[in-house]
């Protein structure tokens, strides 16, 4: 199944939300929409699934116009930043809702209910859990139990708002590729909209980069990653050095820089203001004459052990093979 | 903590002040204690004890003789129709104040609860100044042979006003806590407007429903004021329970007029606890709602 | 969180159709009534009415009474809440349930109950007899009925407020070298006192209006003991509707003024 969205406006008040968009997602695909908050990604996803109405624009599912038609309607699959569980109702009625809620012609048997409930419960993991309540999961099981209760209906596409933002590091990182996983099997056309770009760069076949309420460039995690499209995207990305040069401004991503302890051709003088390690690598920040930021750069273990990274140290970077001269800024 | 590092003298001052704590502590419980039994306690105290003067059975005869009990019918008939009347209102209100944002919203919170604000006495006034023999409508009304003021439907009618706000007021602010997206989530699972309401609203909003009813019910037992300028005070036909306690001790028949007003003491406790009950289950549900 | 109007949940026009029909029938159109009422006075008639000696004496008391009732309750409704919020004792759970006595007992009940405790031969006002003074049938009686009826207000409104703030704070400002009144003085009286008003604005404007606690106890003399509430009631017992209709103005007039001014110094202090 197929998404379009189809020159899509939408202002509250006197903020515009979204401005013109248009996208395309292609039948089975798993695609983030990432962005600083308030960039107008959870609008467009709640304007997919019909819980708020665009201003002008369109929505077409497989080339039918579901634009006009109620919520109820356009069978997706939604789940709730907050999971939005139902508090008075075991795991087991939460997941049930959805087809019990059906028509009586087209209402299942309750023993076809239970069934179907026990599958998707064992598809999330969680079959021990059902007669629980939502205040006695932890994060990540009520996550899994909102999923599973937004597939129970066989939705015709799956949308999830910051599926891992509540939840602790640790947890966020099994879900995610756990999620991926369970989209290679079920393979739904699915939409996430994240704040975060590993879990973007993890989990989505495509990523939409967006900001301000227009898309500033949609491609596979590589594509964004090695040819972002604006100055936005670069350093949304992953972390940026700029350095002003007498050709203008540079754009270049801290593991690229190389040092020397000596001068050489194309290097650039710096000194050393910090140096940290994180984990196995080591972060030195460098002070640099005419410019206010600093230079970082990250290095492999085997530079922990060649030492001089003193502060105050003078060193010799080159902003690396590929660096980019600065976007123009429209 | 540790005591090791602080100087001698400032920790016997923290003991001589923590021994002054215990006593102002005592103190302040025992005025408490004082205030509640002289305030609280000892009015109950002598209603029951006035009402039981003359022993058991002339408490009996009280309540149960016909005006009394034509009394008790009344108050059951207005606190029946206010009490639902109001429950649906405010579900109303609450539903359109809590769900959507729109132009004079808090003007219309502060109209709901206007009528707190009003004293008793000048609710029932403009029912009297409307449907009263020389109100607006008194000549349209006794054309048509339809009596409201002096009259059932005019002790209904001022019940009514001073219970508006009950039931709105609990719901507002527990449906504003609560937010729309469980409500979302089930539209997007495909229930209608109705099963939406039917299975997720009313299932949560249960307990503040009943802590509401409960403070409602209260008020429409209880009020005197309103009812008393609209009731004829014709005794056996627009006497509600308070009204004929009154008139029984403006007769200086003390013993009944006690008697009467331990049933309506009896009915008052029954209410206190329905609300500790509710209240009890609202702070549960509170809690124990989603982090 | 917040909702804008959306188009999943449904129910706006009908739910606010109903909430304004509801009240404009039973509570915009009868007050629209009153006031209606009074422009059948002239202004100067409007005057001489609500200036008449009866008139000002009992609104001297009803605003006195009430004025003196919301004060006491001030003082006796934080000391309630503060037992009830900071100590655990013997009874805690019996007096925080009886706190709503005065809202779940008709006013009736506890204006004869009151009646009979403070009557110079009641059980209480015997002493007061004994000592040369009268409870029942004075403004005393009145002010003591009143702060039975608004007794939960200020306790209502307190306790929650005092159970937030933590107790921290207190712990900290002793750590500073405060003494405990230097600790209520300076910590718990600011935090307090917003909720501390609105208790006390809510008891005060009950207390105007207050009817059925009070005609037993006060006795109901002319010019001395005879409240806004019963002028009204007397006006109307004498078919003297626009006499009525304007102590009912007066009423609502000065009330409204008394709690926009409540109203005023609360945002004050709070911005302070």
């Amino acid at each position: 199944m197929s998404i379009e969205v189809r020159n899509v406006n939408k202002r509250f008040g006197q903020f515009q939300a979204l401005k013109a968009i248009d996208l395309h997602i292609q039948s089975g695909e798993l695609v983030a929409l990432l962005g600083p908050s308030g960039c107008g990604k959870t609008s467009l996803l709640r304007i997919i699934a019909g819980l708020e109405a665009p201003d002008s624009g369109r929505i077409v599912f497989h080339g039918e116009d579901v634009s006009g038609h109620d919520v109820r309607d356009r069978n997706v699959g939604f789940v709730f930043q907050h999971y939005a569980l139902f508090r008075h109702m075991t795991v087991f009625d939460n997941i049930a809702f959805g087809l019990r809620m059906k028509p009586k012609r087209q209402r299942p048997s309750d023993a076809a209910i239970a069934d179907k409930v026990r599958e998707l419960l064992g598809l999330v993991q969680l079959d021990w859990l059902a007669d629980r309540y939502p205040e006695q999961l932890s994060g990540g099981q009520r996550q899994r139990i909102a999923l599973a209760r937004a597939l129970a209906v066989e939705p015709r596409v799956l949308l999830l708002d910051e599926p891992f933002g509540a939840l602790d590091a640790k947890v966020r990182k099994e879900l995610r590729r756990w999620l991926a996983r369970l989209h290679e099997d079920v393979h739904l056309t699915s939409v996430f909209v994240t704040h975060d770009q590993d879990e973007a760069m993890e989990v989505a076949d495509r990523i939409v980069v967006m900001n301000k309420g227009v898309i500033e460039q949609i491609g596979t995690p590589a594509e964004v990653y090695a040819n972002p499209a604006s100055e936005f995207v670069y350093h949304f990305l992953g972390d940026a050095n700029r350095l002003e040069t007498d050709d203008g401004p540079l754009l270049f991503r801290p593991h690229e820089v190389r040092l020397s302890t000596h001068p050489a051709p194309g290097y650039r003088t710096g000194t050393v203001r910090e140096c940290r390690q994180i984990g196995p690598l080591l972060r030195v920040t460098l002070e640099v004459p005419g410019q206010a930021q600093g230079i970082e750069v990250t290095l492999g273990p085997q530079a922990l052990a060649s030492g001089g990274f003193d502060r105050g140290a003078l060193l010799h970077f080159h902003p690396g093979e590929a660096p980019r001269t600065a976007y123009r800024t429209p | 903590m540790s005591s090791v590092s602080l100087p001698a003298t400032a920790s016997a001052s923290a003991k001589a002040a923590r021994r002054g704590n215990a006593l102002g502590r005592r103190l302040l419980i025992l005025a408490a204690w004082l205030v509640f039994a002289l305030f609280l306690l000892l009015p109950l105290v002598i209603v029951v004890s006035e009402a039981l003067k003359q022993g058991v059975g002339t408490f009996f005869t009280a309540i149960l003789e016909p005006d009394a009990l034509a009394a008790l019918k009344l108050t059951l008939l207005a606190v029946g129709l206010s009490v639902p009347l109001n429950l649906v209102f405010g579900v109303a209100a609450a539903w359109c104040v809590s769900k959507y944002e729109f132009r004079g919203k808090s003007l219309l919170v502060t109209l709901i609860d206007l009528p707190f604000s009003v004293s008793p006495v000048i609710a029932g006034l403009i029912y009297v100044l409307l449907f009263g023999a020389q109100g607006y409508f008194g000549e349209w009304l006794s054309d048509r042979d339809i009596q409201i003021v002096f009259a059932v439907p005019g002790i209904v009618l001022a019940t009514l006003f001073v219970t508006v706000p009950f039931v709105a007021r609990e719901l507002i602010p527990l449906m504003q806590e609560q937010g729309s997206t469980e409500e979302e989530a089930a539209r997007l699972l495909g229930a209608s407007g109705w099963q939406m309401f039917r299975h997720i609203t009313l299932p949560n909003i249960r307990w503040g429903l009943v802590y509401g009813v409960v403070l409602c019910t209260a008020r429409a037992m209880g009020e005197f004021g309103a009812v008393s300028v609209v009731s004829g005070h014709i005794r056996g036909l627009t006497n509600t329970l308070p009204l004929h306690v009154e008139i029984l001790y403006n007769e200086y028949n003390h013993v009944a007029a006690f008697s009467v007003a331990s049933l309506l003491l009896a009915l008052a406790l029954v209410i206190l606890l329905l609300k500790q009950w509710s209240e009890s289950r609202l702070a549960h549900l509170r809690t124990g709602a989603q982090p | 969180m917040s909702s804008r109007p959306s188009p999943v949940i449904p129910g706006f026009g009908l739910t606010l159709g109903c909430t304004l029909a509801y009240l404009s029938l039973l509570v915009l159109l009868p007050l629209g009534a009153l006031f209606l009422k009074t422009t059948e006075l002239d202004w100067a008639q409007f005057v001489a009415i609500v200036s008449a000696p009866r008139v000002l004496a009992a609104l001297e008391l009803s605003f006195g009474t009430a004025f003196a009732a919301a004060v006491l309750n001030g003082v006796i409704g934080t000391l309630l809440a503060w037992v009830l919020v900071r100590y655990r004792f013997a009874g805690r759970k019996v007096i925080e349930a009886m706190i709503d006595l005065p809202f779940a007992l008709p006013t009736a009940v506890a204006g004869i109950a009151l009646t009979a405790l403070y009557a110079p031969n009641g059980p209480v006002g015997q002493f007061a007899a004994a000592l040369g003074f009268k409870i029942a049938y004075s403004p005393l009686g009145i002010t003591l009925a009143l702060t039975f009826v608004t007794l939960p207000f200020v306790v209502r409104t307190i306790q929650p407020v005092l159970a937030d703030i933590p107790r921290e704070v207190e712990e900290a400002a002793a750590c500073l070298g405060a003494r405990p009144l230097q600790v209520a003085r300076h910590v718990l009286l600011p935090a307090l006192l917003p909720a501390w008003l609105t208790g006390f604005a809510l008891a005060f404007a009950r207390g105007v209006g207050e009817y059925g606690s009070v005609i037993f106890i006060a006795g109901n003399m002319p010019m001395k003991t005879e409240i806004l509430p019963l002028l009204i009631m007397v006006k109307l017992d004498q078919y003297d509707y626009a006499g009525a209709t304007a102590i009912g103005v007066l009423m609502l007039m000065v009330s409204f003024i008394l709690l926009l001014a409540i109203n005023l110094l609360q945002r004050r202090i709070a911005r302070s």
